[in-house]
């Protein structure tokens, strides 16, 4: 009675208003990509939250692995040079 | 029950309108205001009976955009429980369509395509005169586009989709046809373009007809009885118990406040 | 699958998850750290199975309550007796609907699938909270469970907006912001009939003895015999224990009810001094567990109407889903 008609897994993500990119705000059923679009607008925007929607079949989505986690995103801790914070500049300097 | 045509003094009218400066503004408000008011009625029966949870958000949506409408426009015929908890069932104004029970999820579906269509080209042409209407007709205009959007992806669906749904499609859009003639009776106070509507109606309406591979149904779009219809007090059976339904709470403390 | 869902590196009931558990202790040890430095916990993490397993059923049952959870409510949107109050009802059980979805959500981000939640749900071998098994006699029973069964969710869901599993809590933020609005009409609507006619108040008066008890029993057995907290303490999904929040729930609702001029049912309530707390009656546990096994007066019925839905809705699922594959190999054709 049941899984055979299972429709697929979207993620949904939400454009709050105008000037701010695209958040993920959760999943849902639906049987197409122009179905999802409406069942997003209905449940995810229900109160006013959105200007513009995105799904995406959760299937098409790469995540990187939770194991690579070290080698993805540990190197990049060690460069404040990256950060403005990083570099003294004499008091009194301005718009720098 | 006698045939003949039904005046607004008709036995068990309800309270007299309480706005005498614009009777015929009067009538329109409540015509449009009890499609409103009957339609959302019967999409809140849907609640928790719905075929899949999504579509229990998008049903109980379309209910609650058409009651803010009816609640608008009764107000601007009188006060709104009043008009909605104290009427006769022949006071009411509303299209038979409205009224039709649910059915099963496809006949929802015809009864949304047919009305959805219609208050999307009637509100459209309304936003566009200087009527007192006008306001509330164009904020109402991009609501009921969405219902009539939601309508024709499930007609497509539905018709194109498994022997069985396109057979239970079909079967809503007959049964409902019959009751479709009546949305084009000009409603006083409400100066529109009603021939062009019934054109731009029949022609949306057959489009997505027939991509949903279905066909326009062939019979008369009005009853054989000749004593009127919604728009003059004349319902159909099913409606004497929604009502009743409706107001017996509100009717069983008479003057309370909730 | 979905590959943001279900990573095959930690698919729950994948041959290597297990091995897993014993194999990588530094997998278990980082876990704990995170937890115990109240960091959240985020699908793709490796967590012990039966954290997963808590998680999913504990989720499951949630969403469940929500969507059993309408139908109480659903059987007054026909007969509200105001336009006001029939737009305010049907937001709400509307709500309710998207609380499910939202649940349903989270839980699919564990690996499990919302069609074998619901089966489960409709085969009874997962719980919606029993409080939903009582019937709503009359109108004022919606505002009764607006203020005191809403209440008492909430009183639950505030802290499981800091639950250690990132979907779970991010969830309930949704769900708690949306709630608030569902308590408030609860008592709004109440202190309309306790201050309308004496019929009014005396309808007001009798909902509230009717769900004070079921209200209590909400937040499950005595600490004593309550089987699942002490782990889910120690993973910071649970974050009080009952009694605790049955506590806090029953002092903030005795102000509220003098204020609508109602009493609760319970010649024991008073003020403890020395406490800071009020005292309060013995609850009848013995119905909370006949309600649980199956026994509550509306058991039999609620599963019934979902299961029904469910069923009846089955040809229109299926047919959206032809529709999409037709769709999709028509495009696949013209391409």
């Amino acid at each position: 009675m049941s899984s055979s008609t299972e429709w697929p897994l979207w993620e949904v993500f939400v454009r709050s208003r105008r000037g701010l990119s695209h958040t993920h705000a959760g999943s849902l059923h639906a049987p197409d990509a122009e179905m999802a679009l409406r069942n997003a607008r209905d449940l995810y925007t229900r109160r006013n939250e959105g200007v513009s929607i995105w799904v995406v079949p959760s299937t098409q989505i790469t995540a990187s692995s939770p194991d690579e986690k070290d080698s993805f995103f540990d190197p990049s801790a060690d460069k404040p040079y990256r950060h403005p914070t990083f570099y003294d500049i004499p008091e009194g300097v301005k718009h720098l | 029950m006698t045939p003949t045509p039904v005046s607004p003094a008709s036995p068990g009218a309800g309270p007299a309108p309480t706005t005498t400066e614009a009777p015929a503004l009067h009538a329109a408000a409540l015509a449009l205001g009890d499609d409103a008011l009957v339609l959302s009625h019967r999409l809140g029966e849907w609640a928790g009976h719905a075929p899949v949870l999504e579509e229990e958000v998008a049903l109980a949506n379309i209910a609650l955009d058409l009651l803010g409408q009816a609640r608008v426009l009764l107000s601007l015929a009188g006060d709104e429980d009043e008009l909605a908890y104290l009427r006769e069932e022949r006071a009411f104004r509303n299209l038979q369509l409205v009224e039709q029970p649910n059915g099963d999820f496809a006949h929802t579906i015809a009864r949304q395509l047919y009305f959805s269509v219609y208050q999307t080209l009637l509100y459209g042409q309304l936003a566009d005169t200087d009527s007192l209407l006008a306001p509330l007709a164009a904020k109402a205009v991009k609501e009921v586009a969405y219902h009539q959007d939601h309508a024709e992806q499930w007609t497509l669906r539905l018709g194109d989709g498994t022997a069985e749904s396109h057979e239970r499609m079909r079967r809503g859009l007959d049964a409902l046809w019959r009751f479709t003639g009546e949305m084009f009776q000009p409603v006083p106070g409400l100066d529109l373009d009603w021939q062009g509507m019934r054109e731009q109606w029949t022609a949306r309406v057959t489009e997505v007809i027939e991509k949903a591979t279905l066909s326009v149904p062939e019979g008369p779009q009005s009853g054989a009885w000749t004593a009127g219809a919604g728009r003059e007090g004349l319902h159909t059976e099913s409606f004497g118990r929604m009502l009743a339904e409706m107001q017996h709470l509100h009717r069983s403390h008479p003057g309370a406040s909730w | 699958m979905a590959t943001a869902h279900q990573p095959p590196s930690t698919a729950p009931h994948h041959p290597a998850a297990g091995a897993a558990d014993t194999a990588a202790p530094a997998l278990e040890s980082a876990f704990d750290a995170a937890v115990a430095a109240d960091e959240r916990i985020e699908p793709r993490d490796w967590m012990p199975d039966a954290y997963r397993a808590t998680l999913v059923r504990q989720i499951a049952q949630h969403a469940h309550s929500e969507i059993i959870g309408m139908q109480p409510e659903a059987n007054w949107i026909t007969r509200a007796p105001s336009l006001r109050r029939k737009a305010i009802l049907m937001a709400k059980v509307q709500d309710e609907a998207g609380h499910g979805l939202y649940l349903y959500s989270a839980a699919e981000t564990l690996g499990a699938s919302r069609d074998d939640l619901l089966d489960k749900l409709h085969s009874g071998r997962q719980k919606y909270s029993s409080i939903f098994n009582y019937p709503t006699l009359t109108w004022a029973d919606v505002g009764a469970i607006g203020w005191l069964v809403d209440g008492a969710a909430i009183t639950n869901q505030v802290p499981l907006c800091r639950c250690s599993y990132g979907p779970y809590a991010r969830a309930m933020v949704r769900v708690c912001k949306e709630e608030s609005f569902h308590q408030r009409q609860g008592y709004e609507l109440l202190l309309a009939l306790s201050r309308g006619t004496p019929a009014q108040h005396a309808m007001a008066q009798d909902a509230v003895d009717r769900w004070w008890w079921p209200s209590l029993m909400m937040f499950g057995p005595p600490d004593a015999e309550s089987s699942h907290s002490e782990q889910s303490m120690i993973w910071k999904i649970k974050r009080h224990s009952n009694d605790e929040l049955r506590q806090r729930f029953v002092d903030i609702c005795v102000p509220q009810a003098e204020s609508l001029g109602l009493t609760l049912p319970d010649p024991d309530l008073k003020w403890n001094e020395e406490r800071g707390q009020h005292d309060f009656g013995a609850i009848d546990w013995s119905e909370f567990w006949s309600v649980l096994k199956g026994n509550g007066p509306c058991n039999e019925q609620r599963i019934t109407q979902r299961r029904r839905a469910h069923e009846e809705g089955a040809w229109v699922r299926e047919a959206a889903a032809a529709h999409a594959v037709k769709h999709s190999e028509r495009k696949e054709a013209t391409a």
